[in-house]
């Protein structure tokens, strides 16, 4: 075999491997923007709504990047990413399970405070705007839901509130929990329990609004619901991620954010 | 997280778990009709001491809560688990949270619904059938696939339709091992749960008729069909 002639079968060998190259080469240079295009997005459940607008408003001021949200209870999305789920950011309800990632090695420094969070006493069934945590107590009241306590940190941080106003002893009996804030939101939303403790984030949401006003519970009846974001390990090259924590940060997710009545970085606590 | 209905008044990513619900409860079926049929003819005509062990393994997953099979399938294919750990240090990726996760908890959470019908079909075949079939020099495989399943056709339909429906049905080994990543371990059960969750009873709505529709459908054509293929075969 030399240069003069060829015989057919080398000629589709070679024919054969040059496409096998270039497809090799085609795959090669799609991989990494085919990556980088989607951040998969594990949030919070207060931040439903506020993400539910925030991710549009995204993807056209960035059309090569695209979100894709799951909405849950921070203690459950630290538990699935330490068990390898393909998370690429993490928008926690709390800063502590964020930092529990950090030290566990399945994400990445730093970990970003984005927002404060406030807990609201809602009902969709009696006037809310007239009850304060020492009404729970009532017999017309049955059933007060909150978020599990043990993986939610706004159900954390009701339970710290009903017990620092000297209520949990009285009312424990008749709590229900929900798995995260929206779940919560939902046991009221359904009238399964006439008042519940949710996030005024989803409370502020007009499908909520509608059915029913809140009371803002002081926030000086808890610890601040201080909420902070972290780039996992599995999202340490995805630009759509970086991208999307720098948008949290400009005037227009801000304005949102605030909307949805987070306290932001940098302002003063009400 | 939907956007607004689109095809037949479902949105494009309720179309996409339903597509992938079919995918694993069709992928779920073969898989375990390969495996089952050989498994329960083995167990029907085994007289092997370790045969009640096996049965009692294989029925296991009829009594566990589905969260018990999730909650040892995400250790073990996870990336500290045994399997998971094993494929992470070969270079490729740990199972859980993925498509081939699921399969693998679906595979085992319908073993029982694939096994026991093809198990009494086999066992309701008279063995001097098989006998005359040998005689007549008819292999082993050849005896299994021309008399012993054309014989339990009835078995193996029940097989394959109890299978896919429940896999349809599957919702707390894949809720604890799926991670509800869209396309790729979000089902329509799980896309439900989801949906209430985030207060989207709409889409709630949408799913929840879907899957009572087809659940009732693929019901009434099982036990249509089965009327008549259970009748016997006529002789020619």
């Amino acid at each position: 075999m030399n240069n003069v002639s060829t015989p057919p079968h080398c000629e589709r060998l070679k024919t054969a491997r040059g496409l096998f190259a270039t497809g090799l080469f085609a795959f090669a240079a799609l991989l990494p923007v085919a990556q980088a295009e989607t951040a998969r997005v594990a949030a919070a459940s207060d931040l439903k709504f506020a993400f539910d607008e925030l991710k549009p408003l995204f993807e056209t001021t960035h059309p090569s990047h695209k979100l894709e949200l799951v909405m849950g209870s921070s203690g459950k999305f630290t538990q699935q990413i330490e068990n390898g789920a393909p998370f690429d950011v993490f928008f926690s309800a709390d800063v502590s399970l964020p930092k529990r990632l950090l030290d566990s090695g399945k994400a990445l420094a730093p970990v970003t405070t984005y927002a404060f969070g406030r807990i609201v006493l809602w009902s969709a069934k009696l006037d809310a705007t007239r009850l304060t945590l020492k009404d729970l107590d009532r017999p017309d009241i049955r059933k007060i839901a909150i978020a599990s306590p043990d993986h939610a940190p706004y159900g954390a941080r009701a339970k710290e509130a009903l017990v620092r106003i000297g209520m949990w002893a009285k009312v424990e009996s008749k709590i229900a929990l929900g798995e995260n804030i929206s779940h919560t939101a939902q046991l009221v939303d359904m009238q399964a329990a006439e008042v519940g403790v949710i996030a005024l984030s989803l409370a502020l949401n007009e499908q909520l609004a509608r059915k029913g006003g809140y009371h803002l519970i002081p926030a000086d009846l808890h610890s601040p619901l201080e909420q902070a974001y972290v780039i996992t390990h599995h999202g340490k090259n995805n630009t759509a991620a970086k991208t999307f924590v720098d948008f949290m940060g400009t005037p227009t997710a801000r304005k949102v954010m605030r909307r949805y009545g987070f306290i932001l970085p940098g302002e003063q606590l009400r | 997280m939907s956007g607004p209905p689109t095809t037949l008044g479902l949105t494009g990513d309720e179309w996409q778990s339903i597509a992938l619900t079919a995918e694993l409860a069709g992928l779920t079926t073969l898989i375990l009709l390969a495996l089952a049929a050989p498994l329960a003819w083995w167990l029907t005509r085994t007289g092997s001491r370790w045969s009640s062990a096996v049965s009692a393994l294989v029925s296991l997953p009829l009594v566990l809560p589905p969260t018990v099979i999730g909650f040892y399938l995400l250790l073990a294919l996870g990336p500290q688990g045994a399997v998971g750990g094993t494929l992470e240090r070969l270079g490729l990726y740990h199972l859980a949270f993925s498509f081939t996760g699921i399969l693998i908890g679906s595979i085992i959470y319908s073993l029982p619904f694939a096994v026991q019908p093809l198990r009494e079909a086999f066992a309701a075949i008279d063995p001097r059938v098989l006998d005359a079939a040998a005689t007549l020099r008819a292999s082993a495989w050849d005896r299994f696939f021309s008399v012993v399943l054309p014989l339990s056709r009835g078995g193996v339909l029940t097989a394959v339709v109890i299978t896919f429906a429940h896999t349809i049905g599957e919702f707390g080994v894949i809720a604890m091992l799926g991670g509800n990543i869209a396309g790729e371990t979000r089902v329509v059960s799980i896309a439900i749960y989801d949906h209430t969750q985030a207060l989207e009873y709409d889409a709630a709505h949408r799913l929840s008729a879907v899957l009572l529709c087809f659940s009732f459908v693929t019901l009434l054509a099982f036990y249509a069909i089965n009327r008549r293929v259970m009748s016997p075969i006529k002789p020619q």
